[in-house]
C-alpha cells in the first residue's frame, strides 16, 4: 500500500474515532483520536499494517495532559503520531501493554513519571524512581515540587 | 525443583554501568527475570526543558559516552523537522561520517567486552587496538576521541579540512586486513561457537513484539533500520547493504555487528571521497511552534526524540528514547530456560547501555523556590500594582 493508500484507509475504517488528521510533512502524520479508540486504532496500526511501536511521548499541559503514540510503518517511511488528550483530572487510558509487549515499559515510565494510569495493565510496578519515592508525586509534571529538602541538588539549573 | 534466586548488580561485576538482575533460577535453569533500572538517573528530559535548543543538544550529547553522536544527531533533527527545513548538502554527509565512525567504534567496543565476557581476552585486546585507529581517525576529523560536538540544529558546527582526509582514509584503510583477520578467528573459533551459538535465541516473532532494534531486531531476521527504513542525513546517497541474520542467537548478534562494521566502513570511505563542497550551516534563526521527531539508527538501535517548540527558544518538552529502553524488556523472552552460566553473556548481547536507557528521574534543582508561568504572571501583577500606587497612579 501507498502512503495515501494507507492514510484514506485509516480514514474510512475509523471514521468515528478520528478527531483530527494533520499531515505534517511527507514522513510524518499526526492524527488525534478519541480516547476510547486508542486500542482499536493502535491494534490495527500495529498488527494490520505492521507498524513498529517506537514509543508513546506524554506532554503535560495546563488543563490536559497529551499522549502521543509513534508508529513507524517502515515499507513507506511513514512516522504516524497518535494523539490522546485527557481531561485533568481524569488521567486514564487504555493499557497497549497486553497487545504488545513494546507498550510495556513504556507504559510504566508514563505512569510514574507523569501519573497517568493505565487500565488493564499487567504491571504497572516503578521503573525508574526510587523505591523511596513518595506517592503521587510525578516529577516531569510542570507542577512538580521538591519535596524532599535532603536531596542532592544540582547546582547548575 | 526448589526455586532460588540470584541477585546479578545492582554494582555490575562484569559492566561498568549499574543495574539489578534477580534471576530465579531451579538448579542451573534460569526460569524467570526480573530487571530492574533506575540507579543512572540524571533527569535529562527536564533539565533540557530548561535550556535553550542549542545548550540541549550538548546536554543530549552527555546522555551516553559512547553513542555521543546519536542522541545529539536525533535530537538536531527533531528540531529541523518542526519546521521542517532540510540541512546543506555537505552537513549530510559530515554528519554521516560522524556517526559511522562512532558506529565502528561502538561495535568493536561492544566486540571486545564480548570476548572478555567469554573469557576470551586475545579477541577483547585486539578489537580494543583496533578502535584506538577510529578514535584517532574521530578525532583529527571532529578535535575529540569522544563527544564529538559537531552537530547543531540546522547542520554541524565544525568542517572537515581536505588536508586531513587523505590521512583519515588510509587509518581507516589500515585497520581492514586486521578486522578480517578477526573476523575469520570469530566465526571459524569452535569454542566462540560452543558458547554462543544456539544460546539466547530471540524469535523473529517477539523481536516484533517487543519492537527490537538494531542489531537484536536484524539478528533475528527483522529487516529494520532507519538508514534504510527512513533515511536521513546521506545515507540514500551511498550504495551499503544492512545485514540480516536469521537465527536470534548470540552467535549471529556476534557476527552481525562484525559485518555491520565492514558497511560503515565502506559508508565512511564513500562520504569521505565524495564529500561535496558548499555550506555546513542552514543557520537556523528561530524556532517555530510545533512538534518534531527525530530518528536516528545508533550502534544498539534506533534513538527517538521528540521536542515540542511553543516559539520561544526553549523546549517545552522534550522526550528522548534510547534503542536499549526497548531492547532490554527482550531479556524476558531470550534468558528463560538457559543456564546461569549463559545468562551473562544473553544480558551482554544487546549491547546494553544503561545511562541511555535512564535518563529521566528528577532530583530537583537549587533549593531556591522554582516558578511556573502562573507563579510569574501573578508577581507581575503584584509589582505593577504596586507601581502604580508608588507613582501615585490610578
Amino acid at each position: 500500500m501507498t502512503r495515501d493508500e494507507v492514510l484514506n484507509d485509516l480514514r474510512a475504517r475509523f471514521a468515528g474515532d478520528i478527531l483530527d488528521l494533520v499531515e505534517k510533512s511527507p514522513k510524518r502524520v499526526y492524527i488525534e483520536i478519541r480516547v476510547e479508540s486508542i486500542r482499536d486504532v493502535a491494534l490495527f496500526l500495529f498488527k494490520d499494517l505492521g507498524g513498529r511501536f517506537n514509543t508513546a511521548s506524554g506532554v503535560d499541559g495546563r488543563s490536559q495532559m497529551e499522549i502521543l503514540y509513534h508508529f513507524t510503518l517502515e515499507d513507506i517511511n511513514l512516522l504516524i503520531s497518535l494523539r490522546v488528550r485527557l481531561e485533568k483530572p481524569n488521567l486514564e487510558v487504555e493499557s497497549l501493554a497486553p497487545l504488545f509487549e513494546a507498550a510495556n515499559w513504556v507504559e510504566r515510565e508514563i505512569h510514574e513519571l507523569l501519573g497517568i494510569n493505565f487500565k488493564g495493565h499487567p504491571d504497572l510496578r516503578r521503573l525508574l524512581l526510587p523505591d523511596d519515592w513518595p506517592r503521587g508525586v510525578y516529577p516531569l509534571r510542570q507542577d512538580y515540587r521538591e519535596w524532599d529538602p535532603e536531596a542532592i541538588r544540582d547546582r547548575g539549573v | 525443583m526448589p526455586r532460588t534466586i540470584v541477585p546479578i548488580g545492582p554494582y555490575h561485576p562484569l559492566q561498568e554501568e549499574p543495574e539489578f538482575f534477580s534471576l530465579t533460577v531451579e538448579g542451573e535453569k534460569v526460569v524467570d527475570i526480573d530487571v530492574h533500572i533506575g540507579y543512572n538517573h540524571r533527569g535529562i528530559e527536564k533539565l533540557s526543558e530548561m535550556k535553550t535548543f542549542d545548550q540541549a543538544t550538548f546536554v543530549v550529547e552527555r546522555i551516553c559516552g559512547i553513542c555521543s553522536t546519536s542522541h545529539p544527531l536525533a535530537f538536531v533533527q527533531a528540531v529541523e523537522d518542526i519546521l521542517p527545513i532540510e540541512v546543506p548538502e555537505r552537513a549530510k554527509y559530515i554528519r554521516t561520517i560522524i556517526a559511522e565512525g562512532e558506529r565502528v567504534h561502538s561495535h568493536l567496543l561492544w566486540l571486545g567486552l564480548a570476548g572478555h565476557f567469554l573469557g576470551y581476552n586475545t579477541v577483547y585486546m585486539w578489537t580494543w587496538k583496533l578502535r584506538e585507529e577510529i578514535l584517532d581517525v574521530m578525532e583529527i576529523l571532529s578535535g575529540n576521541r569522544n563527544n564529538y560536538g559537531m552537530f547543531k540544529p540546522g547542520g554541524v558546527r565544525r568542517d572537515l579540512k581536505a588536508d586531513d582526509i587523505p590521512g583519515v582514509l588510509k587509518k581507516i584503510d589500515s585497520i581492514v586486513p586486521t578486522l578480517e583477520m578477526l573476523k575469520k578467528a570469530i566465526m571459524d573459533d569452535p569454542v566462540l561457537q560452543a558458547r554462543t551459538k544456539g544460546i539466547g535465541i530471540l524469535s523473529r516473532e517477539d523481536a516484533i513484539n517487543y519492537s527490537a532494534l538494531g542489531p537484536t531486531a536484524r539478528a533475528s531476521g527483522v529487516a529494520r533500520d532507519v538508514r534504510k527504513n527512513c533515511p536521513y542525513a546521506a545515507y540514500d546517497r551511498v550504495d551499503w547493504d544492512m545485514i540480516v541474520l536469521q537465527n536470534g542467537d548470540v552467535f549471529d548478534k556476534l557476527v552481525l555487528r562484525v559485518l555491520e562494521t565492514f558497511e560503515s566502513i565502506k559508508i565512511l570511505k564513500h562520504c569521505l571521497t565524495k564529500l561535496p563542497p558548499g555550506e555546513i550551516d542552514a543557520k537556523l534563526t528561530s524556532i517555530p511552534p510545533g512538534e518534531g521527531i527525530g530518528q536516528h539508527e545508533a550502534p544498539r538501535g534506533e534513538t527517538f526524540h521528540y521536542v515540542r517548540s511553543d516559539g520561544t527558544n526553549r523546549p517545552t518538552r522534550h522526550k528522548v528514547r534510547a534503542p536499549t529502553f526497548m531492547n532490554l524488556p527482550t531479556y524476558k523472552a531470550t534468558i528463560v530456560g538457559e543456564t546461569l552460566s549463559d545468562a551473562t553473556i544473553i544480558l551482554a548481547a544487546i549491547d546494553p547501555c544503561y545511562c541511555c536507557t535512564e535518563r529521566i528521574a528528577v532530583r530537583n534543582a537549587t533549593g531556591m523556590k522554582l516558578y511556573n508561568g502562573e507563579d510569574l504572571v501573578k508577581l507581575s501583577v503584584e509589582k505593577t500594582e504596586k507601581l502604580r500606587k508608588q507613582w501615585g497612579m490610578k
